[in-house]
């Protein structure tokens, strides 16, 4: 080797410096990091668009998960509530929502007059007949309030503090969806009941605090979007999910370890592979008009349960499951099976005690999957009468639940965005994070459960 | 043993385990084992040699109806065990595999702890009555396998975490623990090294005294280490089939000699 040879420049016909690289790897490099610039942006786009999505679903929907509502001091007076003073339950029922009205009333001007507030609304009338002072207050709180003395007649003469609900446009102007201008042309709230509104904000009798009642309570009607929850409607998707689960899965599991593991392979079997693949792109509203023609029409299961939605919904899940589950027993290693056979293991024990074990996490993760699918359903409920239903009663009893008409969450955001009302367009939206939020845990659960059976190896 | 010169081996004739006659194998449109018919004995070792693809696997499998699983394959001829055709539509091929068991090329332990691997075969068996019983099984399958120990103080471990060779010893301690008459390996060193392929051909030596073993190979020197009968396939025919001794120093056919000094496969 001569001295020239060392320095790079100088190499013979093939000695290219490494410490340079040639015009071949430079141009697969410039490749590598352009694809990789494009990932970055295609994941940067996709994050964007998530972010975007939860925030607007989060501003839009955070305010169902708090009510407005007034704290008063009311006079559950005997001369108004229970005149012969026998506290007979059969008397008092006697007595209208329209005298608790006054009675509340009378405890809003009470609030008013400690407070000094000038109001017109205060002046003129006859204290506790100031119904001017009703379009501030829900419908509700006169109901509320009569139930809570019906439940116990020992209250009627004392005087309790309560928080009452105020009525959703009180509600939507604390919360900014109503504006001054805004009420211009409604003819049930004016300036002035806004004035009064905040006069009261600062003295602390009205506020806006956390509303359970969103989560755990029933729907109501058009006149009272302050008192809609979702409560009746997530037990009734939960009704669902337990049919579909009950249903689905030992069917989907039991179909599949079927066809995989002891079916001949023939143009039979061929033929069924083929539709339940084709099964699983089937649109569900076809579902939902077959639930509705089989289940309801023909077998005369009552319309909008539960338990028709969910035989439904199971119809959709089914192939989700057992396309999951072919796939999972598929990727466990035919060594195994082998083995087991090997010591003389029944094709059924290799199955059940080798092969089914391994594809558990498959499996489940399939199910959790087919389960949330079926739980943001909407459009077969549709056709089975449980979207529109109004959901104001909670079941008493499990039958019940299965049987008594319901509705179910998508079904309730679906019914609250159709609605007038701008205060039930902000429900629908805190429907979604409800419902965002129970399909998130259901895919933690997935995850844990994959987890727990992965570590058996 | 292995020293010994193939000649001067005592060849004692034990009576015959398992025998073939007018063995066919078709995969779909491939006839893939062509009219063998071989005597395999009971306590002798037998190999089969050959060159890749000729069918050794294939015919392995015949013998415990692990062709079964696949759904192309056909078998026909007569297969006996102890006289018994184990093709006849009577044999639970389940009750068949639990006498002749096998051990394959990849060491597949079941994803289970190394006691659960080796106890699962009793247990789907009835074989223990209780579980003291049960772990004298493991413990002296395991002292079979070789593998006793290495693995006595890590019995709940996942086999699937041993090395390779350790792996194949544990399948081989599976695979006695169930008490077979017959033990069938394809090509079980493969994946071992020199040490644990010494460990496991003095085993099958050891459990020559109880079974007939029959092992598939591609290494000459094991077959001529380990077996007393060798039987020699190409292209789905059986060759020749003989002493080892024989087979080896001084081969009847031509195609014989030409695998064993190298020339075809
Ligand atoms: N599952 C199968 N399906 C179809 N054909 C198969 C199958 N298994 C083996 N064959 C065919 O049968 C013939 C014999 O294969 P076999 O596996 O018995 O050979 P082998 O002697 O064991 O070879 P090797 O030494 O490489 O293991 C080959 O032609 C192979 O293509
Ligand atoms: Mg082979």
């Amino acid at each position: 080797m001569t001295d020239a040879a060392k320095t790079p420049t100088a190499r013979g016909a093939k000695g290219v410096s490494l410490l340079a690289p040639d015009a071949h790897t430079r141009k697969r490099n410039a490749a590598e990091a352009r694809f990789r610039i494009y990932g970055l942006v295609a994941v940067g786009i996709g994050l964007f668009f998530l972010v975007a999505l939860l925030s607007s679903i989060v501003m839009n929907g955070i305010g169902a998960f708090q009510q407005t509502g007034y704290r008063l001091q009311i006079e559950l007076r005997e001369d108004v509530l229970d005149k012969t003073g026998t506290r007979d339950i059969e008397n008092i029922k006697k007595v209208k929502t329209f005298a608790y009205a006054q009675l509340i009333r009378a405890a809003m001007l009470r609030e008013i007059e400690k407070a000094g507030i000038d109001t017109p609304l205060a002046q003129a009338k006859v204290t506790g007949f100031s119904s001017d002072l009703d379009p501030m207050m829900s419908d509700g709180a006169r109901a509320h309030l009569r139930d809570l003395v019906l439940a116990d007649p020992g209250l009627i003469g004392q005087t309790i503090e309560l928080r009452l609900l105020a009525s959703s446009r009180v509600d939507g102007y604390l919360k900014g969806r109503v504006s001054r201008d805004s009420i211009a042309r409604d003819k049930n709230l004016d300036t002035v009941h806004l004035d009064l509104v905040d006069a009261l904000r600062s003295v602390g009798v009205v506020n806006t605090a956390f509303n359970p009642a969103f989560i755990l309570g029933s729907d109501a009607s058009d006149a009272r979007p302050e008192q809609a929850g979702m409560g009746v409607a997530i037990l009734g998707s939960l009704f669902m999910m337990l049919v579909v689960l009950v249903l689905s899965l030992p069917i989907g599991v039991a179909s599949s370890i079927y066809l995989e593991e002891f079916a001949p392979k023939n143009r039979f079997t061929d033929l069924i592979e083929v539709n339940i693949s084709n099964l699983a792109a089937v649109p569900s509203i076809v579902f939902g008009i077959l639930g509705l023609a089989v289940f309801i029409q023909f077998m005369h299961l009552p319309q909008s349960a539960p338990l028709v939605g969910g035989l439904v919904l199971t119809l959709m899940t089914l192939p989700t499951i057992i396309i999951a589950t072919r796939a999972s027993l598929q990727s466990v290693p035919p060594s195994i099976r082998d083995a087991a056979l090997g010591v003389g293991a029944s094709k059924m024990q290799a199955v059940f005690h080798h092969v089914l074990p391994l594809a558990m996490p498959g499996i489940l993760t399939g199910t959790i999957i087919g389960l949330a699918q079926a739980l943001g359903e909407t459009a077969p409920l549709l056709l089975i009468g449980m979207v529109g239903y109004i959901a104001s009663n909670y079941p008493d009893g499990v039958a019940s639940g299965f049987l008594d008409p319901n509705s179910a969450m998508p079904a309730q955001i679906f019914e609250w965005a159709k609605r007038a009302d701008p205060a039930f367009y902000e429900r629908a939206w805190g429907g979604i994070i409800i419902l965002l939020v129970v399909l998130l845990s259901m895919n933690f659960i997935a995850i844990l459960l994959r987890r727990r059976f992965e570590r058996r190896w | 043993m292995y020293d010994t010169p193939f000649l001067e081996r005592n060849i004692v004739t034990q009576e015959v385990k398992i025998s073939a006659r007018d063995c066919q194998v078709h995969y779909g449109d491939n006839h893939a084992i062509k009219d063998v018919n071989v005597d395999i004995e009971d306590k002798t070792v037998t190999a089969f040699i050959g060159p890749s693809g000729c069918g050794k696997s294939t015919f392995l499998r015949c013998l415990n109806r692990m062709n079964d699983t696949i759904d192309i394959c056909r078998v026909e001829g007569r297969i006996t065990l102890d006289g018994e055709d184990i093709y006849d539509p009577k044999v639970d091929p389940v009750q068949l595999r639990a006498k002749v068991g096998m051990v394959f090329q990849k060491p597949n332990p079941f994803p289970k702890s190394i006691y659960d691997n080796v106890a699962y075969g009793p247990k789907i068996h009835g074989l223990a009555r209780s579980k003291a019983e049960l772990d004298e099984i493991v413990e002296k399958a395991l002292r079979r396998g070789a593998i006793w120990d290495e693995v006595k103080d890590r019995l709940t471990a996942p086999g699937t975490g041993l090395s390779g060779g350790q792996q194949q010893r544990l399948c081989i301690a599976r695979a006695v623990a169930t008490e077979p008459e017959v033990l069938l390996m394809d090509e079980p060193c493969s994946a071992l090294d020199p040490i644990a392929t010494a460990q496991v051909e003095e085993l099958i030596d050891e459990l020559r005294e109880q079974y007939s073993v029959v092992i598939v190979t591609h290494s000459m020197q094991q077959a001529a280490r380990v077996s007393q009968k060798t039987a020699f396939f190409h292209m789905g025919s059986l060759v020749e089939f003989g002493e080892t001794g024989q087979i080896f120093t001084n081969p009847r056919d031509p195609r014989t000699e030409s695998y064993i000094t190298g020339r075809i496969g």
